[in-house]
């Protein structure tokens, strides 16, 4: 019989997340499904990089010791587990995911859900006549193609939900949307169907609403000094009905908040035009969402009209585009800053002697103004500062040029200069993100299981 | 009319988009948003942050929210794993916005029910 309630947590908000926070989730329990989310642009192209040295690689490992700890009680809960940790190797993740559980003795079934990744698909589908064009800048991607590291399609949530239809404890996917991961066990709870365009969209703005894990429950509140207990802050759960509407809360016992501005604030992160918020299986419209108190620690979540989805898929695709590096003394003592000005010109005349020649370099003096430049208040004569130097160019050697002026400053320059600790700043390849579009028709997803 | 800092009356975050921010700020009654409509004009954000944003500001409404979204075009330096800059993702923009002084006449402000100046000295 389907479910009139079903409650979804997050407990990973990006990779680098806190490693405890699903373990507590799993641990405290009363959550149906536990969702976690570890991919970025820079990953994926990370990812490909890994695989590319090892067919073994490409995945996010923290997933793997994750499993190790809360796959036992998972189970013994019935709580099901949805990660786009696969990144772009599922299928590896998933057979140290099943060894885990074989060391264990736990028997589970996981699913994957493949087909997102079309890296080796891109000279096919440039030679078919995909252009996938930049959506910043409009440019074909063939003008970069020999410096693509990866490129992946945000696919359908409809594929996440087959993947729970199989019975699988665990569901590996690469890239998906995030609030996929949340939206896809309504879909199979709920029985919604393609074109349920409000409910679609209902889900989706749950997923929005907890991909970001502590965002939603206290963290980076602006009244910040009101939160209670941020040290043992609870990561948010959706309880979701049939309708669409859901409540957003946490865990009882949990330090942080839930309430109508805290969620207020992470519904309008990272958001564009707001009458038109696309994803891979509606179009939603931010300005039907209603939020009502519904008592401590909970907000009520509805009135979320949805519309057609587009007939394309967004590709995030990463190529290399240069290097770059930055490196930071701190410069201390009587007239902190005017110091710190100085050792910056001195960098920047060297390296004009030597030839180097960079695209764009940065100056930035950390604790005075390097967030806010002239908005920041005037700190008068500041005991230290923070001289963060950065360049980047198209050209290694004069990148690494670059790192190697930094530390002589320590005796060279004014006194007070310390700081210069790490060595020497390494160039480091730009990673840059190449946004485009790809007809649905384009993309097939594949659902694998496999039992330990 | 009293001249005071959004963070005396607002909330905001702030995110990226590419190489642009985005910093979403909202209030808690319908008429303190009426005042920020007036007074958080796209060009005054524009001209509030300065150097910080090379492109346009892009200003869109949520009413049912009491919220306005701002997009900050080319304000990351490139954005993401491209940016030299400390804040590459735009995480502080909010916290700048919040800096910015606006005209609130007196009696919204009496009328408001959760006007602060600040974290007690206890806070931090």
């Amino acid at each position: 019989m389907a479910r009139n309630l079903v409650r979804i947590a997050n407990g990973q908000g990006f990779w680098g997340d806190s490693v405890d926070a699903p373990v507590a989730l799993v641990e405290r329990g009363g959550i149906d499904y536990l969702t976690l989310d570890y991919l970025a642009e820079v990953t994926m192209s990370i990812m490909q990089r890994q695989k590319r040295k090892d067919p073994r690689a490409g995945y996010a490992t923290d997933f793997v010791d994750l499993m190790k700890r809360v796959l036992r009680p998972c189970k013994e809960k019935g709580i099901r587990v949805i990660a786009n940790a696969g990144g772009v190797n599922p299928s590896a993740c998933r057979e140290r995911v099943l060894e885990a559980a074989r060391a264990l003795g736990v028997r589970v079934k996981i699913a994957t859900v493949e087909g997102d990744d079309i890296l080796p698909r891109l000279d096919e589908l440039i030679g078919a006549g995909e252009a996938l064009a930049s959506m910043d800048t409009g440019r074909p991607l063939s003008d970069v193609k020999d410096k693509v590291l990866s490129a992946n399609a945000y696919i359908a949530t409809f594929a996440l939900a087959e993947a729970l239809d199989t019975g699988a404890d665990v569901v590996i996917t690469g890239r998906c949307t995030d609030p996929g991961l949340t939206l896809a066990p309504m879909i199979h709870e709920f029985g919604w169907k393609a074109d349920d365009w409000d409910r679609l969209a209902a889900g989706t703005v749950a997923g929005h609403i907890i991909e970001c894990g502590a965002q939603t429950t206290g963290g980076n509140y602006t009244r910040w000094w009101e939160v209670p207990a941020l040290e043992l802050g609870g990561y948010p759960v959706v309880e979701a009905a049939p309708s669409g509407e859901f409540i957003v809360t946490k865990q009882p016992g949990t330090g942080g908040l839930v309430n109508v501005a805290a969620v207020t604030e992470q519904i309008l992160y990272e958001m564009g035009d707001p009458s038109r918020y696309i994803s891979a299986d509606c179009v939603i419209d931010f300005r039907t969402i209603r939020l009502e108190d519904a008592g401590p620690d909970r907000v009520r979540v509805f009135g979320i009209e949805g519309s057609p989805a587009t007939d394309t898929y967004k590709v995030s695709i990463s190529w290399l585009n240069g290097y770059k590096a930055s490196g930071q003394l701190t410069i201390s003592g009587p007239f902190a800053l005017a110091k710190a000005r100085r050792c910056a010109e001195i960098v920047w005349k060297r390296l004009e002697k030597t030839g180097a020649r960079f695209d764009e370099t940065s100056t930035e003096y950390l604790g005075i103004d390097s967030c806010h430049g002239p908005i920041a208040p005037a700190a008068e004569d500041p005991g230290e500062v923070v001289l963060r130097l950065g360049a980047k160019g198209k050209d290694q050697a004069a990148i690494e040029r670059f790192g190697k002026e930094l530390a002589p400053l320590v005796t060279a320059g004014p006194p007070g200069v310390t700081g210069f600790a790490g060595g020497r700043p390494k160039p480091q390849e730009i990673v840059a993100y190449w946004p485009a579009l790809i007809p649905k028709s384009r993309i097939e997803t594949r659902v694998r299981v496999e039992e330990s | 009319m009293a001249r005071i800092r959004l963070h005396e009356i607002a909330h905001a975050r702030s995110g990226d988009k590419g190489d642009s921010s985005n910093v979403g700020i909202f209030v808690f009654t319908q008429e303190a948003y009426e005042v920020l409509l007036r007074e958080v004009t796209a060009a005054r954000v524009k001209s509030h942050f300065g150097p910080l944003v090379k492109g346009r500001v892009d200003r869109y409404e949520l009413p049912n929210l009491l919220a306005l979204n701002f997009i900050l075009h080319d304000s990351l330096g490139g954005g993401g794993s491209e940016s030299l800059k400390n804040d590459a993702q735009g995480k502080t923009h909010g916290q700048a916005l919040l800096l910015m002084e606006i005209e609130v006449p007196d009696a919204v402000l009496s009328r408001y029910p959760l006007r602060t100046a600040g974290p007690p000295p206890s806070a931090g």
